[in-house]
């Protein structure tokens, strides 16, 4: 079992209010996932050639007291980089105007314990072991900001818990996929995938999926093209729902074998796993509320 | 007490439901209205008194499970496998209903006005289901007794290794399953579907109906089918 949660609001006001509204969804999808959590959020993307990517110390030896400022002046003093640093506890945005790649490759040799949760212009992504309710508060997600996002509550039953297995997955830039459900040929996926550069970080089935559909978007498919190979080469049960900078997407696998609902008013497009996660949402009385379709696509632009 | 309201905002689940097992069958109430169902599963389980419940929202799984008796109606949409189980009396979902739809009942009216989701009414066992709306794929699936009635369309695989459950299909079947055949309508299908209709409060021409049951052919195995059926 898992939770999945997704909110996009279309009105420009409610984008303060994002993470609020968006928390008691999470904390709803607790029973479905009670030992991980995490979302990506979307934003103003930054000017031009500048990008931020999302890190995470939970696994570095010093964890919540890691030393972010430090890193900044390090990236600054070995790349020459103006690094802003965002820090969190466990977690940090760092934002520069460099190519993500060489940052990213000086983190890997000199502090290779950092995990790199998320790259891009829009997005900015926290996940952890812990419940819903404990992740949101480590990380204030009721005070987040932007236009969508997408979370997830995990319940492991295809690789261990740790952090870097929570969801959401991410793979280039400004693109993460979420899951419930299991995959049945994530290694042949791996295997199709590796020769073409293609690197993974975890044994989870999602990462398999989450790269595959980067990889087709990578390769020129528009989001709809690459659902659709998505329906033809992903086998196994899943709801997906993923995010991009301007849009929000949803599939279920052919059996709909696991749940969604969708909840839609002139404010906003929300959906979970299941209602009792939209039930607090303003105006939810009057919402278009549907369980969408197996095996169609489903895309909320920004 | 005649009537009574339970706000599940307010008021924990386990003790409506301990009301309705316990008052209820005692005679105390004879109508309970539920407010805030907010998708709460296992709203109404296990009912066993002529009771009229009336659930304001939206259910979660499992709403009017294993029901006996009692008259559940439900105003807004209802979660995974409504009314499952249910022996006798009546569920009516207002809304759509999501996946297993009166998977397994025994008995009773299941009445779903919207859409149902897949799987509805998969391993029947004697209810009746009338779905207003449509039926997602494998609907029926392996259904042993009593009946379905569709004003919309089936999806894939309808009636698949249907057992002696009858369906009645106004729209269009996406495909039927193995074993399941169109079979011509009789004076006496028409008359069943017409008191269910009615019973559903759904205005449709029963002659426009078609009748799907069991070819039978899977009764017995038959070792030179090659596995093609």
């Amino acid at each position: 079992m898992c939770g999945i949660v997704g909110l996009l609001v279309k009105t420009p006001a409610l984008r303060e209010k994002l993470g609020e509204l968006m928390v008691p969804m999470l904390i709803g999808m607790t029973e479905r996932g009670p030992d991980s959590a995490g979302l990506a959020v979307f934003g103003t993307p930054l000017a031009g050639n500048e990008r931020k990517i999302s890190v995470y110390s939970g696994l570095t030896e010093d964890g919540a007291d890691f030393n972010w400022l430090g890193l900044g002046h390090a990236l600054k003093e070995h790349l020459g980089v103006q690094v802003s640093v965002e820090p969190k506890g466990n977690h940090a945005i760092l934002s520069f105007d460099v190519a993500p790649a060489i940052v990213k490759r000086w983190i890997a040799e000199h502090h290779p314990k950092l995990h790199i949760l998320s790259t891009g212009r829009s997005i900015d992504l926290y996940k952890d072991i812990g419940t819903p309710a404990e992740v949101a508060a480590r990380y204030g997600f009721s005070g987040l900001t932007g236009s969508h996002l997408v979370g997830h509550t995990r319940m492991a039953t295809e690789s261990a818990v740790t952090p870097d297995r929570a969801h959401p997955f991410t793979a280039g830039e400004d693109f993460c996929l979420v899951h419930n459900g299991s995959l049945s040929n994530p290694n042949g996926i791996r295997r199709m995938l590796e020769p073409r550069g293609i690197r993974f970080e975890t044994d989870n089935d999602t990462e398999a999926a989450c790269r595959f559909l980067e990889w087709r978007l990578r390769e020129g498919d528009d989001l709809e093209t690459a659902l659709q190979k998505g329906f033809e080469e992903l086998d196994g049960f899943f709801t997906f729902l993923m995010g991009t900078p301007d849009k929000l997407a949803l599939i279920r696998d052919p059996f709909a074998c696991k749940p969604a609902v969708v909840a839609e008013t002139d404010d906003y497009v929300a959906i979970a796993s299941e209602f009792r996660s939209l039930a607090h949402l303003p105006g939810i009385k009057h919402a278009t509320v549907f369980e969408p379709a197996p095996e169609e696509m489903y895309v909320w632009n920004a | 007490m005649e009537r009574l309201t339970f706000d599940l905002a307010t008021t924990p689940l386990r003790e409506l439901n301990t009301f309705l097992h316990k008052d209820a069958t005692d005679g105390k109430a004879r109508h309970v209205t539920v407010l805030n169902p907010d998708g709460a599963h296992n709203i109404a389980v296990g009912l066993d008194a002529p009771v009229e419940v009336e659930i304001v929202g939206h259910a979660g799984y499992y709403a009017g499970g294993m029901n006996k008796a009692a008259s559940i109606i439900i105003t807004g949409s209802a979660g995974t496998g409504v009314a499952e189980n249910m022996m006798s009396g009546k569920v009516h979902v207002k809304g759509f209903a999501s996946n297993g739809a009166g998977a397994s009942s025994h008995g009773g009216l299941l009445v779903i006005d919207g859409d149902a989701g897949l799987r509805c009414g998969i391993s029947l066992k004697g209810g009746d289901i009338v779905v207003g709306g449509s039926v997602g794929s494998f609907s029926a699936f392996m259904a042993q007794a009593g009946r379905m009635v569709i004003c919309g369309d089936a999806g894939d695989a309808l009636g698949d290794s249907l057992y002696e459950a009858v369906l009645y299909v106004k729209g269009s079947v996406k495909s039927l399953g193995a074993d399941a055949q169109y079979e011509p309508m009789s004076e006496a299908d028409i008359a069943a579907v017409a008191s269910l209709l009615d019973q559903a409060g759904l205005d449709h021409d029963p002659k426009a109906f078609k009748r799907i049951a069991s070819k039978r052919s899977l009764y017995h195995w038959n070792a030179d089918a090659n596995q093609e059926y």
